[in-house]
């Protein structure tokens, strides 16, 4: 069984500061890390391939971004990839998530084709969650998104539960499948010495427009079909009233009643 | 103006969902600020009569495809009807609600038709000079805010946060035209199997669309305090939230995380009981209208963001809570 896995490098959140003045946060020397939801993606291929024979299981990792993200394709084999490819060229600078989608789905068009591909929820960076679906349309891949585990697995079909609004649908379809899998499916493993050390040891395969076959309006800024046009930074903080419950605590919970009665939550029919 | 703009309606167990008449409210403003009619798209099951609801709610036309076939959600069959329906029709505009339907179905409807899409809206305009479609949409856990413009091909296309927006007031006097179109015969073949679905018990709405949320954290130190929240919650006819600490400590399940590896919210009010307010949760909840913070720590972050901050025991201030709310609905 050959799987793919889509990975992302983004801003490291656990680094950043909310500047106290402004209410904005602070990006300057924040660290560049895995997506935290693609490790989700990452573990539930990592444990597919684990519950199979050895050596009849292969996963490459795919991700797409400066030379640097490397360090991406590498912590992904770091936990159990077999293989990493980087698509980097300064023609894909600038991909909206359409771009970014038709040159993912076209990479893993060539290396492929896989029995099954994998991809985080979203990027908390981006936080578009729409990169997935997309690759997925373009390659023609029936996908399952939300995902929150895998009931059934062998060489012909899949079977999956979907953490849906209200509840947990489950779904299935004959392979390939793509599969969006959310935090709730599995807790990602921690990367060993050995598993650091495989990593460093791999050639992470390196991918530009050209290999791909992709037209200079396909892909990058030329290939986006949505454009930033004004980016304001709105103040996160509020200047709240504050009550030292040790001291008022009635009116502690007097205010807090003042205002579920002013929004109307304190109707008997509620 | 030649083209429409559109909104795609969400049917769930038999019932127009609230989101869909919440995407009419901006639709119809879209359509008033651009001279163009407002239709709103309903594809399901048995579905044929909830048009007139949709008009009531600001719609000028109804798009219909109802088919037997259509009654489970199966991406590629939703997919197929509503491409379609788009290149028959060309709207101008196409807005859907970003629930997981929505997100999974407008990422693939824009690989389909290479057109561009802005996920999870949380303001529409037209602009005057152009009529074309502004999206405004949080970045970076809400510390940004992004406009973002359609170029190329329409329709344009967004996804809308949940509760962005109250809807029209119905009006059942409106009327309206009901275009029904057969499905294509590849929307009646999916390559879905669909299997079941398992409700969950939980106390009330699905987070995303809650309009109170009683959210814990770490400071509520055991699951069996934990528990406690639900009785405030369902007092107040809300839900639970939690932060990422409360999930990961097994007091909450994951679809009650609030925050970036979670989902964000948007309720009229938010307490938090016994939560820090690292920058991951405040992305997910700074877009609440009113926030209460409860935190023994007179320095937490929470109460940067919050409206009114209770510095103190967050049982003690929740039982006392409690009461009161029960004392003033008797």
């Amino acid at each position: 069984m050959k799987i793919a896995v889509l990975v992302k490098q983004v801003p490291a959140v656990d680094t950043v500061k909310i500047d106290e003045k402004t209410g904005t946060m602070i990006r300057d020397g924040v660290e560049a890390e895995l997506n935290p939801l693609d490790l989700h993606a990452v573990e539930a291929a990592v444990r597919i391939k684990e519950s199979r024979p050895v050596g009849t299981t292969e996963i490459t990792a795919v991700t797409m971004g400066p030379p640097l993200a490397k360090k991406a394709a590498r912590y992904a084999i770091s936990m159990g990839c077999d293989k990493g490819t980087l698509l980097s060229a300064r023609e894909f600078g600038g991909s909206d998530t359409l771009a970014t989608a038709r040159t993912l789905a076209a990479s893993l068009k060539k290396i492929g084709p896989f029995d099954l591909y994998f991809a985080g929820e979203r990027a908390t960076d981006g936080e578009t969650g729409q990169v997935g679906p997309a690759a997925a349309e373009f390659l023609g891949v029936p996908v399952f998104t939300y995902v929150s585990g895998i009931t059934e697995l062998d060489d012909k079909k899949i079977r999956v539960e979907r953490s849906i609004e209200g509840g947990h649908e489950t779904i299935e379809c004959d392979l390939p499948a793509f599969v969006i899998p959310v935090k709730e499916m599995n807790v990602p493993r921690l990367c060993t010495l050995g598993g650091k050390l495989k990593a460093k040891a791999t050639e992470i395969d390196v991918c530009g427009p050209a290999e791909l076959g992709l037209k200079e309006d396909e892909t990058g800024l030329k290939g986006s079909a949505t454009q930033v046009v004004n980016v304001t930074y709105p103040k996160v903080t509020r200047q709240g009233r504050r009550i030292v419950a040790t001291r008022s605590f009635s009116e502690a919970i007097e205010a807090v009643t003042d205002i579920l009665a002013a929004k109307g939550f304190m109707e008997a029919s509620r | 103006m030649s083209g429409e703009v559109w909104t795609l309606a969400e049917v769930r167990g038999g019932k127009i969902h609230s989101v869909s008449r919440e995407l009419l409210a901006w639709g119809r403003e879209l359509a008033d600020d651009s001279d163009r009619p407002l239709a709103s798209v309903v594809i399901g099951s048995c579905v044929t009569d909830k048009a007139q609801e949709l008009i009531a709610s600001g719609a000028d036309k109804i798009y219909i495809v109802d088919d037997p076939a259509l009654l489970e959600f199966r991406p590629d069959a939703v997919l197929d009807a509503l491409a379609e329906l788009v290149e028959d029709y060309r709207p101008s505009i196409l807005i859907a609600s970003a629930t997981t339907r929505g997100r999974t179905i407008m990422p693939m409807l824009s690989a389909k038709l290479g057109c561009g899409l802005t996920a999870d809206c949380t303001e529409l305009r037209i602009e005057p000079q152009t009529k074309r479609l502004i999206q405004t949409r949080p970045a970076i856990g809400g510390n940004v805010m992004a406009d973002i413009k359609t170029k190329g091909r329409d329709p344009q296309m967004c996804t809308v946060r949940p509760k962005s927006r109250h809807p029209l007031a119905s009006d059942e006097t409106r009327k309206g035209e009901v275009i029904r179109v057969r499905a294509p015969e590849s929307a009646l073949d999916s390559v879905f199997r669909y299997i079941g679905f398992e409700p969950e018990r939980s106390v009330g709405l699905p987070i995303q669309e809650a309009e109170l949320i009683v959210a814990g954290g770490k400071g509520m130190k055991n699951a069996k305090n934990f528990a406690k929240l639900s009785e405030l919650a369902s007092l107040l006819g809300g839900t639970v939230g939690a932060s990422r600490m409360a999930v990961d400590l097994g007091w909450a399940p994951y679809s009650a995380q609030v925050g970036l590896s979670g989902k964000s919210v948007t309720p009229r009010v938010y307490l938090a009981f016994g939560i820090s307010g690292a920058v991951q949760h405040v992305a997910g909840m700074s877009g609440a209208e009113t926030v209460i913070a409860v935190n023994t720590d007179a320095e937490a972050p929470i109460f940067r963001v919050a409206d009114l901050g209770i510095q103190g025991d967050a049982m003690e201030v929740l039982n006392a809570l409690i009461e009161a709310v029960k004392a003033k609905k008797k």
